[in-house]
């Protein structure tokens, strides 16, 4: 299992080995910092590795979170996040070392995990793909409504995650099995095929696929 | 110059001749059949050039047997031998869709002469 921080640059176009147009998301990924190695023997009880992304002037952190980075003894990093995995990928990691994109190589499968661009209080139209009313026949002052939300006095009540109005986007997506197309090491760039959750220049964790890596989990 | 455009940049092809809107073009497409590869032309007047960087594409139209056939090209596409200019034609405008509507006499295009003759 390996992961990394990333920030989403934009998508562009590539041509394949036959000549096929593809679209492409550019990420700038890594460079990583390991900030802890938790592991399952030890007091966390189970096996992960925290990372730290971006430097960052020491001034824009609290004191707590100095103290982290001065404790694993290295540059105060904007961006933590942890990343789970089974022991025997933590034994030759330390705390202080570099991870680079160039863990990723092209023909991998990633996941990615990104925020999606939020789009405030919306309708069940845009929000659930209900499709309204249809706008003929003296339809009057009702096109975009979901229809009935339940029965009669029995049950009485709303059937609970009756799906309605309400936030749409601005919340945590996972895409799985993207195909990585390149690597750049010396930019620390990483082209996946498709698209990837979250405006440009937001924040993504990219790890190896759960279910198509090729050195995938042995338990 | 942004990281984007500098990706586009590796996909793009210094090849391509100077063409326009008008111009009438013939296109050799190589062709996958099995394990063989050959070579196609597509004749016809370019009607429209969409520019995006590496993306860009370009729409050719022809008359086959009676029937308009119009193919839309990416610029810088590898399957693309080369592109022949036959003639330069003398348009008002970059985007001659207007020749969808026309057929025989009335969908010619005035070859375009240098200032010259």
């Amino acid at each position: 299992m390996r992961g990394l921080i990333g920030r989403k640059v934009g998508m562009t176009q590539v041509f394949d080995h036959e000549g096929r147009r593809m679209g492409v998301t550019v990420l700038r990924v890594g460079p990583c910092t390991v900030l802890q190695v938790k592991s399952e023997n030890g007091k966390d009880g189970y096996g992960a590795l925290v990372e730290a992304f971006e430097d960052i002037e020491e001034k824009k952190l609290t004191r707590p979170e100095l103290g982290k980075f001065k404790h694993a003894g290295i540059t105060p990093k904007r961006v933590i996040r942890e990343f789970r995995m089974p022991q025997h990928f933590l034994d030759d990691v330390a705390v202080g070392d570099e991870l680079t994109c160039e863990m990723f190589q092209v023909g991998d499968f990633v996941d990615v995990v990104g925020t999606s661009k939020g789009k405030g209080f919306t309708g069940v139209m845009k929000r659930h793909n209900m499709l309204g009313t249809p706008g003929g026949h003296g339809c009057h002052e009702y096109f975009r409504h979901g229809g009935s939300i339940g029965m009669h006095t029995y049950p009485g009540r709303v059937m609970k995650g009756k799906r309605m109005a309400g936030q749409h986007g601005n919340s945590r997506i996972t895409v799985q099995n993207i195909r990585v197309v390149g690597v750049d090491g010396t930019r620390n760039l990483v082209l996946l095929e498709g698209g990837v959750p979250g405006a440009n220049g937001g924040l993504v964790m990219v790890k190896a696929s759960r279910k198509k890596d090729r050195q995938g989990m042995d338990d | 110059m942004n990281i984007v455009d500098l990706i586009g940049r590796t996909q793009m092809r210094e090849d391509i001749p100077r063409f326009r809107g008008g111009d009438t073009v013939r296109v050799h497409v190589k062709i996958r059949e099995g394990d063989k590869e050959r070579v196609q032309a597509f004749e016809g007047v370019c009607i429209s050039r969409h520019k995006n960087g590496a993306a860009s594409t370009f729409t050719v139209r022809k008359l086959s047997y009676g029937v308009g056939v119009e193919r839309i090209f990416p610029l810088h596409s590898p399957k693309i031998q080369k592109i022949d200019v036959i003639s330069r034609g003398r348009v008002r405008r970059s985007r001659t869709y207007y020749l969808r509507g026309l057929r025989g006499k009335a969908a010619r295009i005035k070859e375009l002469r240098d200032q010259a003759e």
